[in-house]
This record gives C-alpha cells, sequence and structure tokens, in this order.
C-alpha cells in the first residue's frame, strides 16, 4: 500500500478521494459518486463528447491527445459492437499514479469508462490492470461486483434504459501491452504485438469493433469533467492543456511522491519545493520529465511549465507523468545503460530496428560503462538512435531512441570520460562487475 | 474497381483502388525492397524495409502497409529513404553471423542481395553475436537460429497458406525465436513450404543442406511426378557417378499452376531418382534366373517373341499395360504400338478415375472442365469425395487459398471430416458409399433425401444445401472416385443447371488423365474414341483391331488359362499394386520396363530398366486436364525412356518404325539412334539446342515431338498452342470434342490412396519418404501420452 | 488436471465476459501458474484443449509475458526493481544483498525451495523506491536492514 503525501499547492481533483476509503461503493457515493454518470445518461452523446474536447483534457497514458478529439473518431454506426478499454498497463518507469487511482479510486475509473461508452454509443468496456498490481485487480474486481449490486452497472443503468457491461481484465508482465494496438491484441489473448494502423482502434478496434481506448487517470478525470463543467477544468491548466495531473516525483528528493498539481506548473517549483529539493546537500544534475522515454533535461533546462506543449518546445515531452530526479553522484552512462536495458528487455520484438538497435545499444553501453568503450561508440550509438527514430513500428523504437540521444548530447562530456579502458568517475571500486545483467 | 493515381519519383502510376503501394511501385517497375511482405499472405510491416517518403506525412512510411489514394505522390530515392534501408541491412547485420560462404543460401540470399543493392559494406558492430545451435526439427527441416531475421514468413506460410500452425514465435524482443509446433522438432506435413520462403538461410532442407553451391547446379524446369496435379518444379541436377544426380526441388521461379507451392513429394521425392536399388542393366531370364544381358540381345528377345506370338496365335494373345507416370507421348505411343505392332486392344492400366464416363457425360459441352488455375479463382467450390490434403496437395492449397484470399464458397461433402472442412462453408458429413445418393439427391431426385438425412443433417439441411448450390454461379464442382459410372452422369446433369458450372474429376498419379486420353483403354482409342467405330484413328493408323479386348483382370484370367501367351508390362506394378497372385503370368512371356525390382518385374523373362519423368522429355496431362511440358534433367547410365524401348521393340519385330513415329519431318534425314549411344551426347545436345532456339528437331524416333504432333492433330483437346507448351505455360485441354466414350466398368476404379507422405511404388523408394515416415512412428502417439 | 473451484468458477465467469475464448488466456494463465506454481506441460495441454488453441499457440503467449514461467521456482519470488527510480536509491545494492544472502542468482532458486530472486523492470512503485515485490506483495522504501526482517519473516512463514 503506496503512501500518500500532500503539498499545499495540489490542485486534488483524481485524487481528492485518496485515502477516504471511497473503495467502498457507500462511501464513494457519499463523496460526489456516481453522479456523473447519471448526469452523462441524460445528455446527448455529442454533448458529453464536447464537453470532454471542450475541458483541454488529453491522455495521461503520454501522447497528450485530445481525449474528447479521440472519441470523436468513433463511427456512429457500426456493424460491429464498440468498446470502451481503459489502459491500466502502468509500466512506464518512473510512473506510478494509476496505481494510486486503482488503490483509492476504482470506482471513479468504472465511471469513466461508462461515461466514456455512453458517449461513444459502446455497451462494453474493459479495465486492463497489469498482471503485477495483483491487489489492485482485487479492488477492481470488487469494485465491479458492487456496481453491479447496486445496478450502476449491467442492464438497465440507473433505470435509464442504457445497458452497459464493465470487465476486469489482467496482464502478465510486459511494458509493450500499454501500447493501445498491443494492449487490444492482449486482451484478445495474443502476444503483445502491435497491430498495423491505420486502421486506428476507433475504426478497427477490438475484435474488430470500434474501441476507445484511454489511460486510467484520463478516465478517472471525466467524471469531475462532466459534474464541474469544461470550462472550470480548462481553467485549471493553461490553453489546451486542461486540468490538473498526478505527478509522480521520484529519485533524489526528499519528498518522492505522488503530487496532483495543475497542468503547467513549474518543474523547477515541482522539483524544489513539492518534492523538497535535492537530499544530502547534492545538486541537480538532470531530470527525465515524463517517464523514462521523454528526452532528459539537464539542471539549466528545468525552469519549463509543465504542459504538453510547453514540454515539447523545450525539447521534451510530458510523457505519462513520471518525473525522475538526478543528483550529481549519478553516472549518466548509467543511467542511459539502465534506461535502454529496459527497453531492449520489452522490445516486442517484432520490428527490425527496435530489436536489433536496443540490444546493440545495450551491448555498446554495458561494454562502454565497463570501460571498454571507443570514441567511435559514442557516435555510432547516437547514429543507431538516429537511425531507430520515427522508423520503428510502434512509439516503443522511439522511446529507447529519444532518451538514448539526449543522454548523449547532453552529457557527452560524460561518456567521454569513460573511455578507452578509463573506469567509471562515479563508482566506488569493482561496482562496476556486479552490475546486475537480465538475461 | 475503380483506378487510382498517384506519382511515384515523378512517374505517373495507375493502380486499382485497394492497392498496396508497395505493389504500384512494382507495376512500373520501381523496386521497393521488403523481407516481410509477402504477396497473398497477412501484412506486418515488420522489417521496415520497405520505408518510402509520402508527401505531407512527416515520418517514412511502410510501403507494404500503405493503400494507394488519389493524388499520392510518393519518394523511393532520396537520401532519407535510402539510408532507413541501409540502416536496416546495418542492424540485421549485425546479429547476423555472415556464415554466407557455407550457407545454403549463399547466392539465393535476399540479405546478400539487400545488402549489396543497398549496402551497409562498412561493419559498426563489435558486439559478441548472439549464437544458438543449429536445430534438426524433422528429418528435413533444420533451423540456424542465428540466420533468422525474422520475417515471419514461415509462421505465415504455414498457417496461412497451408493451414498446419506448426510453426510460431518465442519469447520477445532480441530473444524472439521461430519455434516449431512439438517444443524442439516439428509434426507437420513437411511441404517444406518454410524452408522455401525464408528470404535467408535459416530453415534449410535436410536433403540439399551443405551439398552444393546454387551456381554449381544445373536447374531444370519440369512437372513433379508424384500426383496428379502437375506441380512445376525446378530440379537442381548436378553430374554423380550415375550420370547425374537431382539435389534439389522448388519451384524457383513461382511460375505455372502452383506458383510457390510444393508439397513434401514434390520438393523431396525426387531422391527415388537415385536410389541404389535403381536398375541399370537389361536382365533376362536364363535357367530361372533374371541375369544381366545387353540392350541388343533384350529387344532382339522380345522383339522376335512377340513377332511370333502376334503370328502364331494373333494379337490377341499378347497383353499390354500400361502406366500412369509415363508421358502422354508414350502413352499414346503405347497405345499406337498394341494397336498397329501388336495387333491387340488387350490393352489397359491402373484406372483410379472413371474418365471415360466422365467423358461421356460431358460430351457436346464446351468449356466446362476446370483448370488449377480454376480452382484459385472460383467464387464457390463443391467438393465431394477425396481427401485433397493428403491426395491432391496442390488442389488443396488451390482451395484452401482460394477460400481465405478471395472469400470462395467451399461446400465439403464427405465420409470423413477431412482437413478441408475447416475452410468450408458448409461441411455435409454422409456415411461411406453414399456419394451417388448424393449426387441423384442434387440433380433433383427427392426420394433419396430420407436416406440421407442423418441425425446432424436432416433432410431440410439437405435442401438448403441444395438450394444454395444451386443459388451459385461458376460453381467448380470436385469429385474424387467415389462418384463414378452412372453418378458422374447424374452429377454432371445437376451441375449443368448451373450457370458456368466447370467440373474437375479426381485421378490420382502424375498422368493418369494422360493415360486415359490416349486410350490405354481395351475398348477405347486416344480421345476417347470406341475401338469399334470407323474413325479417324482407323484411317490413319490403318488395320487396328475392332473388338475391344481384355481388361486388366480379364487378362489375368486369360493367362491363367493359358491364353495370354505374352504381357507387356510399362512402367507398371499390377502383382504389386492389385495383389495378383505372382504366379498367375507363369504360362506367359512377360516383359517388364520399369526403374525397380517391382513384384511384377521380379516374374518377368525380360526387365528393361526405364527412365523416369526426370529423365525424359515429353507432356503430362494433371487432373484438371492441364497440359504441361516436362523437361529432362539429365540422364542415368543405363536407363531408357519407355519410349525409345517401344520404338527398339517395334524395331525388333521388324515393323517400319517410321509408321509409328513419323520423325524427320519430309523424310529427309533421319538419326536412327546409330548416334545416340546409352551415354547420349550430340544428338541429345543438339536437341535441346533446337528446343531452346523454339525448334523441335523430330530427327529421330525416339523423338517424342514427333508424336506430339499427332497427339495434338488426332486427340480433341490437345491442339493447344505449342508455343506457349514449349515455353513452360500450362494449356488446359478441352475434352469437348472426344468421344463419344462409354459408360465404363466403374469397378475396375482402385483409388492410390497415397497419402501425404506415400506414392506407390516410387515413394517406397525414396528416403525422404522413408525417414520422415519413420521419423513419425519414433514418436508416442499422443493418446499414449495421455495414459500415463 | 483439476484446478481448484475457485479457478474453476473465476474461469467461467471469465469466459462470459468476451466474444471469443481465447481472450481470457492471459489472465488465466497467470491464475494458473499462481495454484501450479508454473506453467507446466499437463497446464499448457488443458488451458489449450479447453480454448480451443494449438499447444504452440499457448507457448508462444507465456514465452511473451516476463510474469510467465514454465520452470519451477521458489515459494516466494523476489521481484527486486532495479529500474531508474530504484536504481537511484540504491536497488542495485538491495538486489546484490539478496544474492549474498540467499546465495543465487537472477532468476535462481535457493536450494530449500523457499526463494527465488528476479530483477525485474519498473513494477510502479517509483516515488517510494526502491521497491521489490515478493509474489504479489509490494515492499517499499527499501534499506537493506529493512531487507533482512523481511526476508526472516517469509522465511519463518515458509518453514511453518
Ligand atoms: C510502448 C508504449 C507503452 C505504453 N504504455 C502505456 C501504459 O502503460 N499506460 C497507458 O495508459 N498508456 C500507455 N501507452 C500509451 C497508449 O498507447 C495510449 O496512447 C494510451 O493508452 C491512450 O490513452 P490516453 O489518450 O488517455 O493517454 C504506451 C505507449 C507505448 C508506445
Ligand atoms: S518498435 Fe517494433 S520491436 Fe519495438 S516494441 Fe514496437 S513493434 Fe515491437
Ligand atoms: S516489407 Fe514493409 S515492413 Fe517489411
Amino acid at each position: 500500500m503506496a503512501e500518500l503525501v500532500s503539498h499545499p499547492d495540489e490542485v486534488k481533483i483524481v485524487s481528492k478521494r485518496f485515502g477516504r476509503g471511497a473503495t467502498g461503493i457507500d462511501r464513494y457515493l457519499e463523496l460526489d459518486g456516481y453522479k456523473a454518470v447519471q448526469k452523462a445518461l441524460g445528455m446527448q452523446p455529442d454533448g458529453i463528447i464536447n464537453e470532454v474536447k471542450n475541458s483541454g483534457l488529453r491522455g495521461r497514458g503520454g501522447a497528450g491527445f485530445n481525449t474528447g478529439m479521440k472519441w470523436s473518431f468513433v463511427p456512429k454506426q457500426s456493424p460491429k459492437p464498440k468498446y470502451v478499454l481503459c489502459n491500466g498497463d502502468e509500466s512506464e518507469p518512473g510512473t506510478c499514479k494509476d496505481r494510486l487511482i486503482f488503490e483509492h479510486d476504482p470506482h471513479a475509473v468504472i465511471e469513466g469508462v461508462v461515461i466514456a461508452g455512453i458517449a461513444v454509443g459502446s455497451h462494453t468496456g474493459y479495465i486492463y490492470i497489469r498482471g503485477e498490481y495483483r491487489y489492485l485487480s482485487n479492488i477492481m474486481q470488487q469494485a465491479i461486483k458492487d456496481a453491479y449490486a447496486r445496478g450502476f452497472l449491467g442492464k438497465n443503468i440507473f433505470g435509464s434504459g442504457y445497458d452497459f457491461d464493465v470487465y476486469w481484465h489482467g496482464g502478465a508482465g510486459a511494458y509493450e501491452v500499454g501500447e493501445e494496438s498491443a494492449l487490444m491484441e492482449s486482451l484478445e489473448g495474443k502476444r503483445g504485438i502491435p497491430r498495423i494502423r491505420p486502421p486506428f482502434p476507433a475504426v478497427v478496434g477490438l475484435w474488430g469493433g470500434p474501441t476507445v481506448i484511454n489511460n486510467a487517470e484520463t478516465l478517472a478525470s471525466v467524471p469531475h469533467i462532466i459534474l464541474g463543467g469544461a470550462e472550470w477544468y480548462a481553467s485549471l491548466g493553461p490553453a489546451k492543456n486542461g486540468g490538473t495531473r498526478l505527478f509522480c516525483l521520484s529519485g533524489h528528493l526528499n519528498r518522492p511522491g505522488v503530487y496532483e498539481l495543475p497542468m503547467g506548473y513549474n518543474l523547477k517549483k515541482m522539483i524544489h519545493e513539492v518534492g523538497g529539493g535535492i537530499p544530502d546537500g547534492q545538486n541537480l544534475k538532470a531530470v527525465v520529465p515524463g517517464g523514462s522515454s521523454t528526452p532528459v533535461l539537464s539542471a539549466d533546462e528545468i525552469d519549463v511549465a509543465m504542459d504538453f506543449d510547453s514540454m515539447m518546445k523545450a525539447g521534451s515531452m510530458l510523457g505519462s507523468g513520471g518525473v525522475v530526479v538526478l543528483d550529481e553522484t549519478t553516472c549518466m552512462v548509467k543511467f542511459a545503460l539502465r534506461t535502454i536495458k529496459f527497453y531492449q528487455h520489452e522490445s516486442c520484438g517484432w520490428c527490425i530496428p527496435c530489436r536489433e538497435g536496443t540490444d546493440w545499444l545495450k551491448k555498446t553501453l554495458t561494454r562502454f560503462h565497463a570501460g571498454g568503450g571507443l570514441k567511435k561508440d559514442i557516435d555510432n550509438m547516437y547514429y543507431l538512435s538516429e537511425n531507430m527514430l520515427g522508423r520503428t513500428f510502434c512509439p516503443l523504437g522511439d522511446a529507447a531512441a529519444m532518451p538514448t540521444m539526449a543522454f548523449i548530447k547532453k552529457f557527452r562530456k560524460e561518456f567521454e570520460d569513460h573511455l578507452e579502458g578509463r573506469p567509471c568517475p562515479f563508482e566506488k571500486e569493482g561496482a562496476v562487475e556486479q552490475l546486475p545483467v537480465m538475461a | 474497381m475503380a483506378d487510382v493515381n498517384i506519382t511515384v519519383d515523378g512517374k505517373k502510376v495507375t493502380a486499382p483502388a485497394g492497392t498496396l503501394l508497395i505493389e504500384a511501385c512494382k507495376s512500373v517497375g520501381i523496386e521497393v525492397p521488403s523481407f516481410c511482405y509477402y504477396p497473398g499472405l497477412s501484412l506486418q510491416g515488420a522489417c521496415r524495409m520497405c520505408l518510402v517518403k509520402i508527401e505531407k506525412i512527416p515520418k517514412l512510411q511502410t510501403a507494404c502497409t500503405t493503400v494507394i489514394s488519389e493524388g499520392m505522390t510518393v519518394t523511393t530515392t532520396s537520401d532519407e529513404v535510402r539510408q532507413a534501408r541501409k540502416s536496416m541491412v546495418e542492424l540485421l547485420l549485425g546479429n547476423h553471423p555472415l556464415d554466407c560462404p557455407v550457407c545454403d543460401a549463399g547466392g539465393e540470399c535476399e540479405l546478400q542481395d539487400m545488402t549489396f543493392a543497398y549496402g551497409a559494406a562498412e561493419s559498426k558492430y563489435m558486439e559478441a553475436k548472439n549464437h544458438k545451435d543449429e536445430q534438426q526439427w524433422s528429418p528435413v527441416v533444420y533451423f540456424d537460429r542465428p540466420r533468422c531475421i525474422l520475417c515471419y514468413r514461415c509462421v505465415r506460410v504455414c498457417g496461412e497458406g497451408m493451414d498446419v500452425w506448426a510453426l510460431g514465435v518465442q519469447n520477445r524482443g532480441v530473444v524472439s525465436i521461430i519455434a516449431p509446433n512439438k517444443e524442439d522438432h516439428l509434426e507437420c506435413e513437411e511441404c517444406g513450404m518454410c524452408i522455401d520462403i525464408c528470404p535467408v538461410g535459416a530453415l534449410t532442407s535436410g536433403a540439399y543442406r551443405y551439398k552444393t553451391r546454387p551456381w554449381e547446379m544445373k536447374h531444370v524446369g519440369t512437372i513433379c511426378t508424384h500426383c496428379g496435379d502437375g506441380c512445376k518444379t525446378t530440379l537442381g541436377v548436378r553430374r554423380s557417378d550415375t550420370g547425374m544426380e537431382i539435389v534439389r526441388g522448388d519451384n524457383r521461379d513461382k511460375s505455372g499452376i502452383n506458383g510457390d507451392f510444393l508439397c513434401i513429394k514434390g520438393r523431396y521425392a525426387f531422391d527415388f531418382a537415385d536410389s541404389a536399388e535403381r536398375l541399370n542393366q537389361p536382365l533376362i531370364r536364363k535357367e530361372g534366373r533374371l541375369t544381366p544381358s545387353t540392350w541388343e540381345e533384350a529387344f532382339e528377345l522380345v522383339g522376335k517373341h512377340f513377332a511370333e506370338i502376334r503370328d502364331k496365335e494373333g494379337g490377341q494373345a499378347i497383353g499390354v499395360i500400361g502406366s500412369n507416370r509415363t508421358t502422354n507421348e508414350e502413352n499414346y505411343l503405347l497405345s499406337k504400338f498394341a494397336r498397329v505392332v501388336l495387333k491387340t486392344n488387350n490393352l489397359d492400366h491402373h484406372r483410379t478415375a472413371d474418365f471415360p464416363a466422365f467423358v461421356a457425360a460431358l460430351t457436346g459441352k464446351l468449356d466446362i472442365t476446370a483448370s488449377m488455375r480454376d480452382v484459385f479463382n472460383a467464387p464457390a467450390i463443391l467438393l465431394i469425395g477425396n481427401n485433397p490434403t493428403d491426395q491432391h496437395p496442390l488442389l488443396g492449397w488451390q482451395i484452401r487459398n482460394n477460400v481465405r484470399l478471395h472469400r470462395a464458397r467451399l461446400y465439403v461433402i464427405n465420409t470423413l471430416p477431412i482437413k478441408l472442412r475447416r475452410q468450408a462453408a458448409n461441411f455435409t458429413q454422409i456415411p461411406a458409399g453414399t456419394e451417388g445418393k448424393v449426387a441423384a439427391f442434387l440433380a433433383g431426385q427427392d426420394s433419396v433425401a430420407e436416406a440421407l438425412a442423418s441425425e446432424s443433417t436432416s433432410r431440410e439441411n439437405w435442401i438448403a444445401l441444395r438450394d444454395k448450390l444451386r443459388g451459385e454461379q461458376n460453381l467448380i464442382i470436385i469429385f474424387g472416385s467415389e462418384i463414378r459410372g452412372n453418378d458422374i452422369e447424374v452429377l454432371v446433369k445437376f451441375g449443368s443447371a448451373i450457370p458456368g458450372a466447370k467440373f474437375v474429376c479426381l485421378g490420382d498419379y502424375a498422368n493418369s488423365r494422360g493415360a486415359a486420353d490416349m486410350g490405354l483403354y481395351p475398348d477405347l482409342l486416344p480421345g476417347y474414341h470406341r475401338v469399334a467405330d470407323n474413325g479417324k484413328f482407323h484411317r490413319e493408323w490403318g488395320g487396328i483391331p475392332t473388338t475391344p479386348g481384355l481388361n486388366l483382370p480379364q487378362m489375368v484370367d486369360a493367362a491363367k488359362a493359358g491364353k495370354l501367351q505374352a504381357l507387356y508390362v510399362v512402367g507398371s506394378n499390377p502383382i504389386g499394386r492389385f495383389g495378383i497372385d505372382p504366379f498367375a503370368f507363369s504360362k506367359s512371356f512377360v516383359v517388364v520396363q520399369d526403374m525397380f525390382l517391382t513384384e511384377t518385374a521380379l516374374m518377368a523373362d525380360v526387365v528393361l530398366p526405364a527412365a523416369n519423368a526426370y529423365e525424359k522429355s515429353g507432356t503430362f496431362t494433371n487432373t484438371c486436364d492441364d497440359l504441361q511440358l516436362i523437361k529432362k534433367a539429365g540422364e542415368v547410365t543405363d536407363t531408357k525412356t519407355d519410349f525409345e524401348m517401344i520404338v527398339r521393340i517395334a524395331d525388333a519385330m521388324g515393323f517400319d518404325v517410321r509408321k509409328l513415329v513419323h520423325f524427320g519431318g519430309g523424310g529427309t534425314r533421319a538419326d536412327m539412334g546409330q548416334s545416340r549411344g546409352a551415354q547420349s551426347g550430340e544428338a541429345d545436345q543438339h536437341g535441346v539446342w533446337l528446343e531452346a532456339h523454339g525448334l523441335e528437331p523430330k530427327m529421330s524416333p525416339f523423338d517424342p515431338m514427333a508424336i506430339l504432333d499427332e497427339i495434338q492433330r488426332l486427340v480433341p483437346g490437345y491442339d493447344v498452342s505449342r508455343m506457349n507448351l514449349l515455353a513452360g505455360n500450362d494449356q488446359h485441354t478441352n475434352l469437348a470434342g472426344s468421344g463419344p466414350s462409354t459408360l465404363h466398368n466403374p469397378e475396375l476404379i482402385v483409388p492410390a490412396n497415397d497419402g501425404l507422405f506415400s506414392s506407390g511404388t516410387l515413394g517406397r523408394y525414396s528416403r525422404t519418404l522413408n525417414s520422415v515416415i519413420e521419423n513419425r512412428h519414433r514418436e508416442p502417439a499422443e493418446t499414449e501420452v495421455a495414459a500415463d | 488436471m483439476t484446478f481448484s473451484d475457485q479457478f474453476e468458477s473465476r474461469f467461467a465467469e471469465m469466459l462470459s465476459h468476451y466474444p471469443t475464448k481465447r481472450s481470457v488466456l492471459v489472465p488465466t494463465l497467470l491464475y494458473a501458474q499462481d495454484e501450479v506454481g508454473y506453467l507446466s506441460q499437463e497446464v499448457i495441454a488443458e488451458l489449450a484443449q479447453r480454448l480451443d488453441l494449438t499447444e504452440l499457440e499457448v507457448r508462444n503467449v507465456i514465452s511473451y509475458y516476463s510474469m510467465l514461467t514454465t520452470k519451477p521456482r521458489g515459494k516466494y519470488n523476489l521481484q527486486v526493481c532495479t529500474n531508474i527510480s530504484c536504481m537511484l536509491r540504491g536497488a542495485e545494492e538491495i538486489f546484490d544483498w539478496c544474492r549474498q544472502r540467499l546465495d543465487i542468482d537472477h532468476k535462481g532458486t535457493t536450494a530449500d525451495g523457499l526463494f527465488s530472486l528476479e530483477e525485474v523492470e519498473c513494477i510502479g512503485a517509483c516515488s517510494w523506491a526502491p521497491a521489490m515485490q515478493v509474489n504479489y506483495d509490494f515492499h517499499e522504501n527499501l534499506t537493506v536492514e529493512k531487507m533482512d526482517t523481511i526476508l526472516d519473516e517469509y522465511k519463518n512463514r515458509g518453514m511453518q
């Protein structure tokens, strides 16, 4: 059970019921639960979509696509059933926010799924939760059962004449399955290999039916928008970046934790004030601002607003909300190696550039960090990443290439310090050999 | 479909809507490289070799998954595209073992070609390569993991193309690996399609592995000799002690009726040809024992005996049994030889289908037999009887892939739940022996509906099925030997009412159809003309007996009664095949032409070692009436073609062979075989030269082309384009002018009952087929495993 | 083969949630593994048969997911995250400590069959790093000292 933290700058919307016993359906109802869905049942589907569109809610899974817009791509008429699929595969290193939502507010996710369903004319929703989160699956399954018992799910929900079923689904350990099309494959009982697009899931998704796929946090935000209104939600953040989001602060911080802050919150402030600054009197070296796939920012680049557009301008990405803070004792080569090791391990192996590229990078970085690096390796790794970027079957290849390029570009000197037999300047004696190597 | 206009590298391209960009480029000669894209298989987008630049789209796009749209402007030659291709090759080579010098695929490897074309000459990779040892998955399939580039072609062709699904992908990321269905080995149809489709040397053939380099073989395009489907195959041939050795069979240029398809037999079972048990000397029975002799002695002896018996007892004292595996020319020649030289109508062969009844039913109907190509394109197919997966692998492939790629509707009626039911829109299981009732019911005889109705298929179901079939157009009706005799006429009656319907009557061997068409019957001449009718053959051939001769069982009886004094068996093993008492012919003078000392040859007085279809030229007609050229791949020492042997026997009987084979055109020059020793040489090479130049030699009485002339002139339906035939194209023959044929003796039909891994006598001498069968027996059956 | 009643009722219920049978495969495999300890040949054959799949297909899927295993492992599977957030806060030390104390390596199992060790990717505990899961239970903000207590507890529990 993850610890909760708080900070005065927080604007608690998605996290407003955290720690308040809202897993219980009665308590959830006391805390305004299931009001939004009843309101949505009285609205026109297009009305719901517009409300969400205007709220400026953008996908919390990483890509930051306008949620209402995504819903509007679902065809009105479809010979095949339509589906809503909640992405709770949360596996991006640095990210641990969906976990809190499932732990403290599972009904909010259910409610979001139902509202999305009403908006696009679907009658079935699935909530996919990663296999490691077994205790959360149990919580979710109980929540679904309770909602069925009250008639909030199933036939004729809330006596509205609308039928809606919600089911839980579980993963079994695979980051790539978080990618939306691989997620559908996994749910269909297959290997998590992404699908060719187009067609996009909104048109051809689960079992061939149109499918809306959203991150758990995205869906958990929806009921609040329906109740509070688009205007209110949009006003919380800068233009086109409505609302708040859960930032997962981790790494070298005094007060790591998950904080809900308005979109556009200043990163520097987030680190030094919300996160309590760097421990042990160390200095900041770098920040990975949105999960491991986002390009690293150096210490002098952090005076930036944490919203999708500002981060893009700053040469990085807002990503999944995982803010990983690195102090000056961190070896960037080792950090790069650990990052790449992850992508090498999680690549589904379908396409050449990602499968071979991540393995090549991992091998080179391993040798490099152990002191066997050559000068040309640095350019070679950059060249490799450049050649992966934009050419892989799914964005996982980019997710491996982008940070690598940023590490090399921004910390080239540290790479050069490792060259030609020189041991890592950051390691204690002998530690290099003990680097855990994953099979 | 409407056409769509796009621009590729400044070139205007027009293609039907729905065309993939990679195909549109190909249509105007712009090559977009690919590993994973393979026409006819599902799209993958995995190898990323086909990335191209499409205007207005920031990222490079895969041409293999992009459907063209109006106005699309594409660049395939920019630096960006070139760099993308180069880097893909580079990335692949990173972990590739680069053992090209010893790799089977060397010289025929797409990875080599891509490296050559798109360049990655400089090696940036310094890391240790991932290694795994080679694995043997079956007697014929080997897997070399490090060479695998994971294009998933093998997985798809096995699953989608073959409906076998024996290959999968295991693990993920860089340790992903192609895996066989039984963990460390394969249990499958052993078709070798996975090997054929592998763009590199990751999957290799047990038969061919490490034997030669592709450029050191001669490649001869010919027709497989195993079943009645007639797949084209390219034989890879190299010299050996016995003259030649076939080391590989694959349809290299993917042309012809089978495209890239071959089954296990086509791909590996050519090895009967260099079986150690192959006969390579004429044998004459002396003092009760078969003793080696010279060709001259043998021909002289046979000629003398045949002539004597004919002259003394009359032709009716001689019987002839022909073959389902000799060429049309040989069959025609044999038919003519029997009638004209031996003066007998006692002629038969192993009948596996009732072609005469089929022809009788089709009389006068134009364009009513389906070609093998039609089977791939028909909107609907009705299959009654037979199990194509085992007995007609290509036909099975055509049906299956027609359903998969064109959504054809397949209706299957069978006594067993055959595998093709998985593709069927409707599968109806019936009790054994009721196929004829089905035909009757379909043709409108409602009274049999009660008899057909069963628990699983009610009377209503039957009526609904018939209504559905009646509603089809261009339906192809395929039937096995279960439907014969009068039932064929009934079925044809039903089919003829369906607009555009066509038929296929399934016969089992490589040239069963040709044997029938060329008149290896006691009562039918080539083209199903009756011996009694005073037709063109009487005019052309002159003086043929007009009363029908003895069929095979009658010949056996006659022999037992001492009335059949000589028996001439060409490429057939009646004693082995029909379980005839081996001593039935002990009173007859028996001459056998064969490759092996079969049960029949063992009882013979003279055995003449024969060449097989890979060692001669001529034509075959497959079970769908497609006429195809077979080409000689090489010669095996001290064997002769059946064609030559028949002519030599005629000559030894004192017959003017010019009347048998109209060789030498205007009679200017002739090669009587003097220049052609067993090892041939010049005449042969001359022939090859003439053929290569589109000319036909016909200089020798041993030249089947001279007989082909006659066949084309006299056998209805065979007047196809000679140019196309010589070019290696299949030509559909038309039976409409045949006949009138007769209703036949359906009880004489005996299906070959060959399975996937058997092929009559040939199969018994194939090392590969035997090793596959043995390997199967070694594995405990699944039920046994479950029991303990 | 037989599974527990709980498994069976869950399996039956899940089947009703999807339009295709095989959709239940991934979560079902995990539940089956929880019961049997690993995905034995028997389990694979049984599930393949129930879901109309070939055993090959089931194996293809199993081998894709990192939590699924076809080999038995210890009663308590220590999955130590060493991904970035945890690494920054000393995960390697935790992992090394486990290796030494249990005298096993990555994916190894102790001789008494009590513990297995695995270095895993991010488990969603970044803000409470370093962290590990023992089977499904999270242990967060780990220190070497804390590890001692945790391991002792499991050991005691395992001995009972
Ligand atoms: C490799 C990869 C992994 C991903 N993992 C997740 C994930 O764990 N959770 C998630 O919500 N989205 C993940 N995504 C993003 C999803 O593909 C998808 O964009 C998202 O679920 C859409 O929801 P949203 O619009 O609400 O963000 C991942 C994407 C990629 C390329
Ligand atoms: S980029 Fe390619 S190999 Fe990597 S995860 Fe995506 S599809 Fe799989
Ligand atoms: S051919 Fe297009 S990705 Fe392989």
